[in-house]
């Protein structure tokens, strides 16, 4: 029994619980891929890059704030850095969008050409941010790190495993909670949701009911670029700031839409949390647990790993892959890109 | 005439579709364009809602030109419209496409709301319910109740009964008739043209975008070249 225990203890800390944090992320950023895809009709190859952007900006104002002594105790600095990071970041996506995407979509261009001008602003944002805040590995974390140590998690229950979850972890899975009840509301409830939601299913008749099409697009970048940012912001909490790494995270937010059904909210959400199990499940190495489990004379030898760490974003790539051949519109039935 | 188009020219860019037609409706009155496949009548419509360009010609709105004007701006005018195709959104609820309909509204629409229902009850009962799950005819009536709900002086109707058994037809002409009752201008497209010539208080018979009969529904209906040509014998 206490054998039992200890495994699920273990899988929790190494699995679950980091898990749900990076679950959390990724099905944030996912959401603002949804939501440009389902209003601007493309794919936007620049999200990661805009995350990126977003999380410099409030880097940079979290260090100032540190440097001048203000903080919020217990909790991050970069919390009170936050409203600003999103803001800027939205205006800088604003003035993207009118700077390039409007054209595309005053000609009426077919949504590759509106693709490959996103990998252009992907790779002028990527530019900007290793230009101003430079290639390498950024920590910003301050405040409280542990809400539970495996210590302490150990003395309070007695089992050889220990728990631990760090206040990056909680602090993701409530600010994402909160943001995506928040935006449901929005989309739901008010006047302005309802036009985005009625402008992605029927545009021409959108525009027959009178909706403007320029402020939906608006408030659809606004959206984006804050859900990016806060995305950002806690992966960079949770880990650190690397814009490379920002980068990369583009193949599994690309994934965790496309699994749950481009276009889909809900499912922006549920392939998040798809893919990021995937991936830590892949990556685990399961030795420790399933000696926990079988009798001492059965315990493995190897690290009964399936896949090296190096390699995990092959796991979002063959997600991806399966989904568009399996089923291309995404478990929530979602558009075909 | 409330709405009128005069001497309509134009189409979609290539060829001219429409050549010098002119179709107009009076408030209080059912007007019904029909003609055979290709004839423009969809076009016709198009044209007075502003869908497309017109080289000559123009549309008239209670005497006023709003030939320039975009279709946005024309709804806001009171003009209506309900698409053949696509004209509900389909993952939304059937009172969430009420709800755009108003979109332009600032004012209380609960009451226009309540209208509707009335005029289609089956849709207040499944006011929860997304269009998209709807049969045809209960999406006709949502695609109609929708464009009601800015309480328009003229409804346009891109065939309404289009691909819906004749029992739905039946019903949808008798709904039609109530919305005149109420003083609205309607104009309509039809390919079930008796049926629709029986309703109608006019009737313009358009071939290859030029006039070529025009009269009050039962005129056409008796008219033995229309018969032969039309309405299949």
């Amino acid at each position: 029994m206490m054998d039992f225990l200890n495994a699920i203890t273990l899988f929790a800390n190494f699995v679950f619980v980091p898990g749900l944090a990076y679950g959390a992320q990724l099905a944030l950023g996912a959401l603002g891929i949804t939501l440009l895809y389902s209003i601007l009709r493309f794919a936007n190859f620049a999200h990661g890059d805009t995350m990126a952007f977003g999380t410099m900006v409030t880097i940079l104002l979290t260090w100032w704030f540190q440097s001048v002594g203000i903080g919020l105790g217990p909790l991050p600095t970069a919390l009170l850095a936050l409203p600003v990071g999103v803001a800027v970041t939205a205006v800088v996506a604003l003035a993207t969008d009118r700077l390039v995407y409007k054209h595309y979509r005053q000609v009426k261009a077919p949504p590759i050409r509106l693709v490959m001008a996103s990998v252009g602003v992907m790779f002028v944002m990527n530019g900007l941010v290793r230009f101003i805040i430079g290639p390498d590995d950024q920590r910003f974390f301050d405040g409280e790190r542990f809400i539970i140590r495996a210590r302490e998690f150990k003395q309070m229950t007695g089992l050889n495993e220990g728990l631990a979850i760090k206040s990056s972890q909680a602090l993701t899975v409530v600010v994402a909670v909160v943001l995506v009840a928040a935006l449901f509301w929005f989309l739901n409830r008010t006047r302005t949701g309802k036009s985005m939601r009625a402008f992605s299913d029927n545009e021409d008749l959108a525009l027959l009911s009178g909706i403007s099409p320029d402020r939906v697009v608006t408030v659809t970048w606004i959206l984006a670029a804050g859900l990016a940012t806060i995305a950002g912001v806690l992966y960079g909490l949770d880990k650190s700031f690397k814009p490379f790494t920002y980068f990369q995270l583009l193949l599994p937010m690309f994934a965790a839409a496309v699994v749950g059904g481009v276009g889909q909210p809900v499912g922006a959400i549920l392939g998040g949390f798809v893919v990021a199990f995937s991936e830590v499940t892949v990556t685990y190495a399961y030795k420790k647990f399933i000696t926990y489990l079988v009798p001492e004379s059965w315990a493995p030898d190897g690290l009964m790993q399936l896949l090296s760490t190096d390699y995990k974003f092959a796991v979002s790539f063959i997600i991806l892959v399966v989904v568009l051949l399996v089923r291309p519109t995404g478990l929530l039935k979602g558009k075909v890109i | 005439m409330f709405l009128e188009g005069r001497n309509l020219t134009g189409g979609y860019g290539g060829a001219d579709i429409l050549k010098g037609c002119s179709i107009g409706v009076e408030k209080g009155e059912i007007v019904v364009i029909v003609g055979p496949n290709g004839a423009g009548k969809s076009t016709a419509m198009k044209a007075m809602l502003g869908m497309l360009d017109i080289r000559e010609g123009k549309v008239l709105l209670d005497g006023e030109d709003i030939t320039r004007l975009t279709p946005q701006d024309r709804i806001a005018k009171g003009v209506a419209f309900v698409p053949q195709t696509s004209n509900v959104f389909t993952g939304m609820s059937v009172e969430e496409n009420l709800e755009m309909g108003a979109f332009l509204r600032e004012d209380d629409f609960t009451g226009t709301m309540n209208e509707i229902y009335d005029l289609f009850p089956i849709l207040r009962e499944k006011r929860a319910q997304m269009a998209g799950e709807l049969s045809g005819g209960q999406r006709q009536q949502v695609a109609v109740g929708r464009a009601l709900m800015t309480q328009p002086s003229v409804l346009m109707l891109d065939e309404p009964t289009a691909g819906v058994s004749p029992i739905v037809m039946d019903e949808l002409f008798d709904r039609i008739l109530e919305i005149r009752e109420t003083g609205v201008a309607v104009l309509m497209v039809e390919q079930n043209a008796r049926q629709a010539l029986e309703i109608a208080d006019r009737g313009y018979v358009l071939v290859t975008g030029e006039n070529r009969f025009t009269d009050t529904g039962q005129a056409l209906l008796a008219d033995p070249e229309v018969r032969a040509s039309f309405l299949g014998g």
